[in-house]
């Protein structure tokens, strides 16, 4: 699947495209399919979102999971850090990632 | 240290209040993205991979206590409570909102800081030796100088858009701090068989994917000339270095291509036609500095004597202080390295403390190092156990300056967006596992540096062992290189052989650790050993 992601424009904080919006986590993406070009330059242009681009990505168990370990960890936070992570409560979290 | 004029500071809040107004801009939609990129860029606000980073510039390494306390307090304020402490001397936020981002800015304005080119392709930062003023081995103190430069480069008109970034380090010492060699221009001052002090030159060093030690230029410039010369350099770049290819556009590449001879042939008939311009600063400018940068007011007759029967201090007094040219006094090395910690991190408790110490302890002030440590620089030895114990009981007491312990990391793929793979946990991995088998004091002297990708802002080329993560296939994989140093004898490491995985990569270094315990002889550091016995033993075990 594709999806599409990006920085929120004010707070800078990590986004994906739920069809409807931008939410924090990445299990609320959908497929984009071939529209990622046209919601970008929307949702851009409206100021809703900084620097989208649309990447691979699959489903599991887990959830959605982006195909590159550099969305992973944009979607989780930082490994060293899992305090500061979306999930502050699982210190394994950043096994995901890997 | 420097206090801002009325010329300074106005500069500093008129710069501002234009990114308050081009932020405002941007919210409101008057300004796209590709327009308000390089704005917020040349205030030092980048977009990463979480957030909004913000790069502070903290000239010289040099800071005052309360700099440091604010520097603390916008970690709160702002970010996530902490701070990460880079190898230009800077110190990063990670998590800062473009709404709040002036607001900071105004804030570092009140103590006399701001962020301003400290990105872009601009001259960065001047850095320099991080015990300046207090090495015991220094011929003067590089700091009016490095400030001298500060202020020409701030702003300069004919060298805000250069060919690529640039980055100068000024030194004063034949011991090198500062890496001075790996920068664009690296200076040192020198005195002549005559007696008198200049300025020595060398040009079009630098790490990234083009790794080169600078060579030098013009052994003696006369610092009445400092600038004129510096302006001759930055020129001859300006005109000839390549816009073209960004990979090719840093000055190393032109002095490579060009050969040292006729880029210094270039520049010398550069500073000649200059030399008639009448660009040099006015001596008086350099004559007002310099008494910002005066010795504090060292006490006389003070006891050598440090008494040594906590093992725990005498081991942190070993390995953590600096001779001082003051009698009873020494420079003391805060490391941000603890075990297992996130090398260059500190909370913004631990940040304010910093500040608080060096009010109380080093006559307000302390320095940010290259190697991601904090000094105070002036320390009266009397008062060192007072001293250690505050540090000890707020997490800042770990004795292993220069160790394998005492790594460069950069953020890596934790935070940036263009690393490739993540150092952080490697040198969390690599700490604990030297500081578990006990092998960190025997090793002795062993600089590591880990970058996440080839841009090397760890430095990895100038390790003794050096790192590089890359991305294969979407897998992160680690390089090994032996043989670096950013010291006086600066050299490039090489790559051993085939990558590792993240396990593999810690193995990698501890089996060539064991060479080096092997083969030693007496005296040497492992890079001494390195070089006498060559990569092959080291190869053999690595690979098997």
């Amino acid at each position: 699947m594709k999806i599409l992601t990006g920085n929120d424009l004010k707070t800078g904080d990590v986004t994906w495209w739920t069809g409807e919006g931008w939410s924090r986590h990445v299990n609320d993406a959908i497929d984009v399919g071939d529209k990622a070009d046209e919601i970008a330059a929307r949702e851009e242009a409206s100021r809703n979102v900084l620097a989208p681009y649309a990447i691979d990505a699959t489903t599991d168990e887990n959830g959605v999971r982006p195909g590159h370990i550099k969305d992973r960890i944009r979607a989780l936070g930082p490994t060293v850090r899992p305090d500061l992570t979306l999930k502050p409560a699982d210190p394994a979290a950043g096994n995901w990632v890997i | 240290m420097y206090k801002y004029d009325n010329y300074d500071q106005q500069m500093v809040d008129t710069r501002v209040e234009e990114f308050r107004d081009q932020t405002r801009r941007r919210l409101s939609g008057e300004l796209p993205e590709d327009k308000f990129r390089p704005l917020r860029l040349m205030n030092g606000l980048y977009l990463q991979l979480h957030a909004y980073m913000l790069r502070v510039a903290v000239p010289y390494g040099t800071l005052s206590g309360a700099q440091m306390k604010v520097l603390g307090d916008i970690a709160d304020k702002y970010d996530r409570g902490y701070g990460h402490f880079t190898t230009r001397q800077n110190i990063q936020y990670n998590w800062i909102k473009l709404e709040e981002a002036p607001d900071i800015l105004a804030d570092l304005a009140k103590v006399e800081m701001h962020a301003i080119q400290t990105s872009g392709n601009c001259i960065r930062n001047i850095s320099s030796d991080h015990f300046a003023g207090a090495a015991a081995d220094e011929l003067i103190d590089p700091r009016p100088y490095a400030e001298l430069l500060r202020q020409w480069s701030s702003f300069h008109p004919e060298f805000c858009a250069l060919p690529r970034k640039f980055k100068i380090a000024v030194i004063a010492s034949d011991t090198d701090r500062a890496a001075m060699r790996l920068h664009d221009i690296g200076i040192q001052i020198v005195k002549n068989d005559a007696g008198e002090i200049g300025a020595a030159f060398y040009v079009g060093g630098g790490m990234g994917r083009t790794p080169m030690v600078a060579p030098c230029i013009n052994e003696f410039v006369p610092l009445d000339w400092l600038i004129t010369y510096s302006e001759a350099c930055l020129r001859v770049y300006n005109r000839y270095g390549r816009r073209d290819n960004k990979y090719k556009a840093r000055i190393k590449i032109l002095v490579h291509e060009l050969g040292k001879d006729e880029y210094t042939r270039q520049v010398e008939e550069e500073f000649a036609h200059l030399k008639s311009q009448g660009i040099e600063p006015p001596l008086a400018e350099l004559e007002r500095i310099k008494p910002y940068f005066a010795d504090p007011a060292f006490k006389a007759g003070l006891s050598d004597g440090i008494d040594r029967s906590d093992p725990d201090f005498a081991l942190w007094v070993d390995r953590n202080t600096i001779a001082h040219k003051a009698p009873g006094y020494v420079s003391a090395v805060i490391s941000l390295k603890p075990v297992g910690g996130i090398p260059g991190d500190a909370s913004a408790d631990q940040i304010r403390l910093m500040g608080k110490l060096a009010t109380d302890y080093s006559f307000d002030e302390c320095r940010v190092t290259h190697t991601q440590n904090i000094v105070l620089p002036h320390v009266e030895k009397a008062r060192l156990k007072e001293l250690f114990d505050v540090l000890d009981a707020n997490g800042l007491s770990t004795p292993n300056l220069d160790t394998i312990e005492d790594i460069i990391a950069c953020p890596g793929l934790d935070y940036c967006s263009l690393a490739n793979a993540r150092s952080i946990p490697v040198a969390q991995k690599i700490s604990e596992r030297f500081a578990s088998t006990g092998k960190t004091e025997t090793l002795g002297e062993l600089k590591l540096k880990i970058s996440g990708c080839i841009n090397a802002c760890g430095h990895h080329h100038a390790g003794h062992i050096g790192i590089l993560g890359v991305d294969r296939k979407g897998v992160e994989n680690y390089q090994l290189l032996l043989g670096g140093s950013e010291a006086e004898d600066t050299s490039l490491g090489k790559i051993t052989g085939p990558g590792f995985d993240e396990d593999g990569i810690v193995d990698a270094v501890e089996r060539a650790t064991d060479v080096y315990l092997a083969k030693r002889e007496e005296g040497e550091r492992f890079l001494d050993t390195y070089r006498r016995i060559g990569m092959d033993p080291f190869k053999e075990a690595i690979y098997g």
